[in-house]
């Protein structure tokens, strides 16, 4: 590791980026995470990358789609409302098979909605965004350190699935400044890409980068590999912590990102109260900790389960699945850029107990 | 141990280039830190804020709704953020710029002629340097030597630039450290 220098979010993810081993960016400006793009605008061209800001999110997220399949490590940055323009291409490069990094710093919704932190693009990131049977591995940060580990991860990960990657944070993820140290040695090599990138056919028959299937069954087939390698997410790319679950804590909190941290005080300051409260922070999103989270929750000192979001009510839907019922299930949150106080979530905690 | 410092006053003061200066410094004291700023359609003249945490350790909430200390540069700031510190904390007021006080008892309350002092240094712009300054004489949060090293970083070829931020930040240091002479009388120094 590097020693420690103090960098806002959005610059740290630019340069994981870079340490990466990633030379392509393409983007197209919005607030809270701009200057991933005033960052790399300067930095890109020092490493020899390049840095092009598109004339829309749309044309930004079609020239990811042909830089990947031309077989280079690219990534893009945007918020919610560019993303949305950017969900064709992505169902798009999910259907190619090719590896591209997202990363969502999410603003508040619908519509241009507002600036500030949400996590109201839940559903948009696990659940779909663009249209067909596709996933997307989906990695939510808590600090800037873990965003810039993340982003390096999301890269091999890309690789690893040939899948679009997505890392989803708030705006504060994207707009605070804390200690980060980078690894030193660049993530792992990209693997061979011969096999399906156009990186030229002298000497063997030609790759085609495509996703339309007229033929029902070739469709069907390629469906059904795409939700093999689903499936293999699930089994493999689960992340997840658990905070103060050691002991006989009486309530599950569920929470990821900055969020997260907000519930980490406010069980702080009610374990110097004596009322134990237990936290799982999902890192993956997709896949989702469901066994972790069924884990925690069928514990016979667990009385319920407490979703806490900046949306109105999102991954909640997705603690039921883990928790099928077996403890009340509750949510508590806050959207539109508002961001509870521990003393907030103490609130909440209190009533349900 | 943890304290958290409010920076606050009108975009173009310098608010977030201090807020900056304390977490960097603590960084380098090996402590945790977080600095989360006011973002949005903000414009020089609007207002600005930010927040630092310093910890012993790892940071949960980086959002900080009630701060230990409060620096204001200008008055609404003063009149929006000066009921939330805690009791038993404190408010660094620009005296320059903001004509009331605080209504507060459970708080220390610094007034600080920073524009003026500033003014009378050769420069407006240091203003925030000398409530930092004062903050910090008021509590040493973090060694003033290591924020003047960063000082020198950030201004190293402008001579002149540079001395008056230093001279301003020894003026609100000196300020601030004879406030709390004058508080705590023999009272034993709180780090």
């Amino acid at each position: 590791m590097g020693k420690k220098i103090l960098m806002k979010g959005c610059e740290a993810i630019g340069e994981a980026a870079i340490r990466a081993g990633c030379k392509h960016y393409f983007a197209y400006p919005i607030t809270p995470q701009t200057e991933v793009a005033e960052y790399l605008a300067r930095r890109m061209p020092e490493v020899g990358g390049v840095f092009l800001q598109a004339e829309s999110e749309v044309a930004a997220s079609n020239m990811l789609f042909g830089a990947a399949g031309a077989g280079v490590r690219v990534f893009t940055s945007s918020s919610s409302p560019g993303i949305s323009l950017m969900s064709e291409a992505i169902s798009y490069i999910a259907a190619a098979e090719l590896p591209v990094v997202f990363i969502n710093i999410v603003r508040s919704g619908p519509g241009l909605g507002g600036i500030l932190p949400a996590q109201s693009d839940y559903f948009q990131a696990t659940k779909g965004g663009g249209h067909g049977d596709y996933r997307l591995l989906v990695l939510a940060p808590s600090s800037v350190q873990e965003a810039v580990d993340l982003v390096m991860t999301a890269f091999t990960l890309a690789d690893r699935y040939r899948n679009p990657i997505m890392i989803i944070g708030d705006g504060m993820i994207g707009q605070m400044m804390e200690p980060v140290e980078f690894h030193d040695e660049l993530a792992s090599e990209p693997p061979e890409k011969s096999g399906w990138a156009t990186v030229g056919c002298k000497g063997r028959d030609p790759v085609i980068v495509k996703t339309l299937y007229l033929d029902p069954v070739a469709c069907h087939k390629h469906n059904v590999k795409l939700k093999e390698k689903a499936d293999r997410m699930v089994a493999n790319e689960v992340r997840g912590e658990r905070y103060n679950c050691e002991g006989d804590y009486r309530l599950l909190l569920v929470s990821y990102g900055t969020m997260a941290r907000v519930c980490k005080t406010a069980i702080d300051e009610l374990k110097e109260q004596g009322i134990e409260v237990g936290m799982y922070r999902p890192i993956s999103l997709f896949p989702f900790p469901i066994l972790p989270i069924r884990q925690e929750a069928n514990r016979p000192h667990v009385q319920a389960v407490l979703s806490v979001e900046l949306s109105m009510g999102q991954m909640v839907e997705d603690v039921e699945r883990a928790v099928l019922g077996a403890r009340p299930v509750h949510f508590y949150g806050m959207a539109g850029g508002l961001v509870p106080t521990p003393d907030d979530v103490t609130r909440a905690i209190r009533e349900l107990l | 141990m943890q304290d958290e410092v409010q920076f606050a006053g009108f975009g173009g003061q310098g608010i977030m280039l201090i807020g900056k200066l304390l977490a960097h410094s603590a960084m380098h004291e090996g402590r945790e830190v977080c600095w989360l700023p006011s973002y949005g359609p903000e414009m020089r003249g609007g207002t600005a804020y930010c927040t630092v945490v310093l910890a012993d350790r790892p940071i949960g909430s980086p959002v900080i709704s009630n701060p230990r200390y409060l620096v204001v540069m200008n008055r609404p700031s003063l009149e929006k953020f000066g009921p939330m510190v805690k009791t038993q904390g404190a408010v660094v007021i620009n005296s320059s710029l903001i004509p009331i006080s605080i209504d507060r008892t459970d708080i220390d309350v610094l007034r600080i002629p920073c524009n003026d002092i500033a003014v009378e240094l050769g420069d407006n712009r240091v203003a925030s340097m000398v409530a930092l300054g004062a903050l910090l004489g008021y509590r040493t949060l973090v060694d003033l030597e290591g924020i003047k090293e960063l000082v020198k970083e950030t201004f190293g070829k402008k001579v002149k630039v540079l001395n008056i931020n230093l001279l301003a930040l020894e003026r609100g240091f000196e300020l601030g450290r004879a406030f709390r002479e004058s508080r705590q009388g023999g009272q034993e120094e709180q780090g």
